[in-house]
């Protein structure tokens, strides 16, 4: 809270005349126009596009969502075909926004930490080479990485010629075929891939799209973590680590019991805002064409002129999920970061 | 005419009550000292006279202006009072020259050369015109409060208040600061000063206050105050912090 | 002490050998790293094609296909890759305002020149570059706005962006800390809002829907309702970062400015929005390289920045297929760039904090 304003704070009883001079009449006037200025520019905005809208013939309205999609989702988590409602392809998109934000929020944590532990090691090698990691990837724009991560899987050798390291497992530019475990009968087997003419057909198809937001989105913020990790171990007290073997701990009872507890105080915030970074970030698979939240809208928005009903919806949807986002990481900040700090 | 006069001065953070009816009336040219425990509201009521704090009760009239929600006349008290802070408060970003012709400039609407001239005036009475062009961090503890009384003193004001200013600073740099503020007070400056420098009180002052728990327990003049305090809380004050 | 034991010793001392585990670590990782080293100097190096003779198309680099890199897209389309469509016998123009954006970087990094002064030669440049890039005056050519890509549009987009979101992140973090609730509730509102959404939905919703917002006999072109969408975004993410320098003024600073007699508007552009600024430079400095690599993501509406260029490269089929070399390249460009600035804002951040602590 401001500090200038409360020095001149209203007192609770002091006389309530009117005047011009009074900070709180001030203030409140002060608060009329710039409500008053926003509202009016809101209005003004709001009456334009309406016009807009009628002399080019667009008719506003969500009723598109129910109207048959006619673009087919190559990946689809959900079951989805063409003759689908647009509102039908856009939960399509919501869902595979969060699969790829999900698996790629785990990827990034668990190689930030690796590679933040890796930037803090006394092994020259290894934290050298961390931390050109880090450098490489923080410099130079996550779409450029998108881009170029899919240039690299465009250009792995085709399906009839697929790397093919482990029995089952083939890469291709096609993407990556694993075996996948499904029930035959109530009985679990294993599926393996199959090639035929033009791709594999059977087990678990990862395709390059998908591969490369995923590779893109947590090696990018693999590299934020890494930083944050190795922060917020030297952030810890050296005095602390004195103390504790002062009191006989071993070294890694030290790190387990009085480092790390301390540590995750510093880590763990800026690592809420990073995977919501990676979430919001996962928006740029509109240039490599996943079909993700931000695809399908524009594939909407060109296919039915609806421009501003589908951005609405889309930043709706991420707002949401954002908030709620930092709504759950912000209480279990207050409940487990903040802890014993007194405040 | 008084020149500050509290009556009946209550006010409360939240439900802790810091000051409870505080009445005092602060002539021309008197020097005040007040004392007392931490927490016992001392600070608080000087910062009530320059409304750095609002008071939630009473009545508190500086210089034939009272105080109310009135910017203008918040404004009006403000020029005319100095203060002097126990950290200083200087801007680090401005040199002492700066931080000198600021008010004068932008208050008094002074031209800067004028405003200049004034603030050399000013650096020249606390000793330190050739410090002048450096900025605050490059000055010592007691350099910095000496530059923040000049600074009070560039906008000619009629009241000074000094809240703890010699606390913060290394013992050898102490004396410096008393220094200027007893030829202060030499000049008929009105001061009120919340210090525990009892030589200083009983050099200058014309009255010593000890405040307890909100409250003005015991006025008196310099001399009765030492040798013969009146109530208990004052002996043992003056018990703790003398021997 | 002979030469030999000099040496042994300097030896010793590098940190990849002080001590045992770093000797065994440094032979087993530097093996792997040679062999990986080797592999890929043999593709980008050995095996690679670095110019095609003309008219015989990218056949030479398609004959090393997946064993060489093909560089030769490089230098056949560096000019379009670092200049965009801007017409071939002006080219000069573009390349003296991508030196006059390197000039105002450099002055800017100059401490002694952190003045309000500053910020008028971050308004004065872009518009220069702006006069310089469209013509029309001085016997200049005009150019269209659609012509303009490359690192000149990369550096427009970013320094003219940043320029102007800087006042409303200003006025968007004093709103945020005023004790007026509307004020507040507002500025809230809005940082919070633009901060939960991708910067890639601004930027369309600029592109798509900001037409429909204005009478239409005004054209507001491609480039504009980028920049529009950007200063929107960056005011916001600058807002915050203000805040956290706000917050670090003491609150003897104000009450010091009060007890001089000063009111608001003077304390706030005297005493607290310098310190503000000041201790948060660095993370200003980091803002704007953040958005500098974001500006990238114009390319998606089909602006020919340095990334929209190279994308627009590989879909020539005389060069698709190449797009590894292309992001290789363009890559470089960018890392070159943001290195060394973050490297700056290291040093600074270690220079300021050492002064405040003394």
């Amino acid at each position: 809270m401001s500090a200038t304003i409360r020095i001149v704070a209203a007192p609770r009883s002091s006389s309530s005349r009117w005047s011009w001079r009074d900070p709180r009449a001030r203030a409140a006037i002060w608060q009329v126009v710039i409500v008053g200025l926003l509202v009016g520019t809101i209005a003004l905005i709001a009456v334009q596009t309406t016009t807009n809208l009628r002399s080019r013939g667009i008719a506003s309205g969500f009723t598109y969502l129910t109207r048959s999609a006619g673009f087919e989702i190559p990946e689809s988590t959900l079951s989805y075909s063409s003759r689908d409602s647009y509102g039908r392809a856009l939960a399509v998109g919501i869902v595979n926004t969060l699969r790829v934000s999900t698996i790629g929020v785990l990827a990034a944590v668990m190689l930030g930490v690796v590679i933040g532990v890796a930037r803090l090691s006394s092994i020259w090698v290894v934290s050298t080479v961390a931390k050109w990691y880090v450098e490489v990837l923080r410099n130079t724009p996550l779409l450029l990485q998108l881009l170029f991560w899919y240039s690299v899987m465009l250009a792995l050798p085709t399906v009839h010629d697929a790397i093919h390291p482990l029995p089952g497992v083939f890469l291709s530019d096609r993407g990556l075929f694993l075996p996948s475990i499904g029930w035959h009968g109530g009985v679990p087997s294993l599926d393996m891939p199959q090639l035929m003419r033009f791709s594999f057909r059977g087990g678990l198809w990862i395709t390059p799209e998908f591969a490369t937001l995923l590779v893109g989105l947590a090696t990018y913020t693999a590299a934020f973590i890494a930083e944050i990790v190795r922060s917020g171990v030297l952030a810890v007290d050296k005095g602390q680590t004195e103390a504790a073997s002062a009191l006989g701990l071993s070294r890694y009872r030290t790190l387990r019991l009085v480092v790390l507890p301390q540590a995750l105080r510093v880590i763990i915030p800026p690592t809420t805002s990073q995977l919501l970074n990676l979430f919001k970030n996962s928006s740029l698979a509109v240039a490599i064409g996943y079909p993700e939240l931000m695809s399908i809208t524009t594939t909407t928005l060109n296919q039915t002129g609806q421009a501003m009903e589908a951005i609405l919806i889309a930043m709706t949807c991420y707002l949401a999920i954002s908030l709620s986002i930092s709504l759950g990481m912000n209480s279990y900040n207050r409940r487990v970061v903040l802890r014993g700090q007194g405040a | 005419m008084l020149h500050v006069d509290m009556q009946n001065v209550n006010k409360w953070f939240g439900a802790h009550h810091v000051l409870r009816d505080v009445n005092l009336s602060v002539t021309h040219g008197e020097r005040i000292v007040i004392c007392g425990p931490s927490g016992s509201g001392k600070s608080t009521m000087i910062r009530c006279i320059n409304r750095l704090e609002a008071h939630e009760k009473g009545r508190i009239v500086v210089d034939g202006t009272e105080l109310t929600n009135d910017v203008k006349k918040i404004d009006e008290v403000r020029r005319d009072v100095g203060m002097v802070f126990q950290h200083f408060n200087l801007f680090p970003h401005l040199t002492i020259l700066e931080n000198c012709t600021l008010a004068p400039m932008w208050v008094k609407r002074m031209p800067r050369r004028d405003a200049e001239e004034v603030a050399m005036h000013y650096l020249n009475r606390v000793r330190i015109p050739e410090q002048a062009n450096k900025y605050p961090g490059q000055l010592s503890g007691g350099q910095q409060q000496r530059v923040a009384i000049a600074r009070s003193l560039c906008m000619s004001p009629k009241i000074m208040l000094f809240d703890e200013p010699t606390s913060a600073l290394d013992p050898e740099m102490v004396k410096e600061v008393l220094d200027t503020m007893v030829s202060l007070a030499e000049e008929g400056m009105t001061m009120l000063c919340v210090t525990h420098e009892m030589g200083f009180a009983r050099q200058v002052a014309d009255r010593v206050i000890f405040m307890d728990a909100g409250q003005i327990v015991e006025v008196n003049e310099p001399r009765a105050f030492f040798e013969n305090p009146q109530h208990e809380r004052t002996k043992t004050f003056l018990g703790q912090i003398l021997h | 002490m002979s030469n030999a034991t000099a040496m042994m010793r300097s030896v010793r001392s590098a940190p990849m050998f002080r001590d045992r585990t770093n000797t065994i670590a440094t032979a087993m990782f530097g093996a792997i790293l040679v062999y990986l080293g080797a592999r890929f100097a043999r593709w980008a190096v050995v095996n690679a094609v670095w110019t095609v003779p003309p008219g015989v198309g990218s056949a030479p680099c398609r004959a090393v296909a997946g064993s060489g890199a093909c560089w030769a897209v490089i230098s056949d389309r560096l000019r379009f890759i670092s200049l965009g469509t801007y017409p071939l016998d002006q080219q000069w123009r573009p390349v003296v305002a991508s030196l006059l954006f390197i000039a105002l970087y450099a002055a800017s990094a100059r401490r002694s020149w952190w003045k309000p002064g500053l910020f008028v030669l971050w308004l004065a440049v872009p518009a220069l570059a702006i006069v310089l890039l469209r013509g029309g005056w001085f016997g200049l050519s005009s150019v269209a706005t659609e012509f303009w890509g490359g690192l000149p549009l990369t550096f427009l987009l970013s320094t003219v962006s940043f320029a102007l979101a800087f006042p409303f992140g200003v006025a968007l973090a004093l709103g945020r800390r005023s004790e007026m609730p509307a004020v507040r509730t507002m500025s809230i509102t809005y940082i919070e809002l633009i901060r939960a959404v991708p910067l890639v939905s601004m930027i369309f919703m600029a592109a798509v829907m900001f037409p429909l917002f204005v009478p239409q006999s005004f054209t507001l072109d491609k480039l504009l309702r980028a920049h529009v969408a950007f200063v929107m975004v960056m005011s916001a993410y600058l807002a915050e970062v203000l805040r956290g320098g706000l917050q670090a003024i003491p609150k003897g600073q104000y009450e010091a400015a009060a007890s001089i007699g000063l009111p608001y508007w003077p304390t706030t552009v005297m005493i607290v929005l310098p310190q503000a600024v000041r201790t948060t430079i660095p993370s200003i400095v980091n803002t704007f390289i953040g958005f500098f690599k974001d500006t990238s993501l114009v390319a998606v509406i089909g602006l020919f920045d340095l990334l929209g260029a190279a994308k627009a490269v590989i879909v020539d089929p005389k060069w698709v297929g190449f797009g590894v070399e292309v992001y290789l390249f363009v890559a470089a460009v960018y890392f070159t760039f943001t290195f060394s600035v973050s490297r700056y804002t290291q040093r600074l951040e270690r220079v300021l904090s050492a002064e405040r602590n003394h």
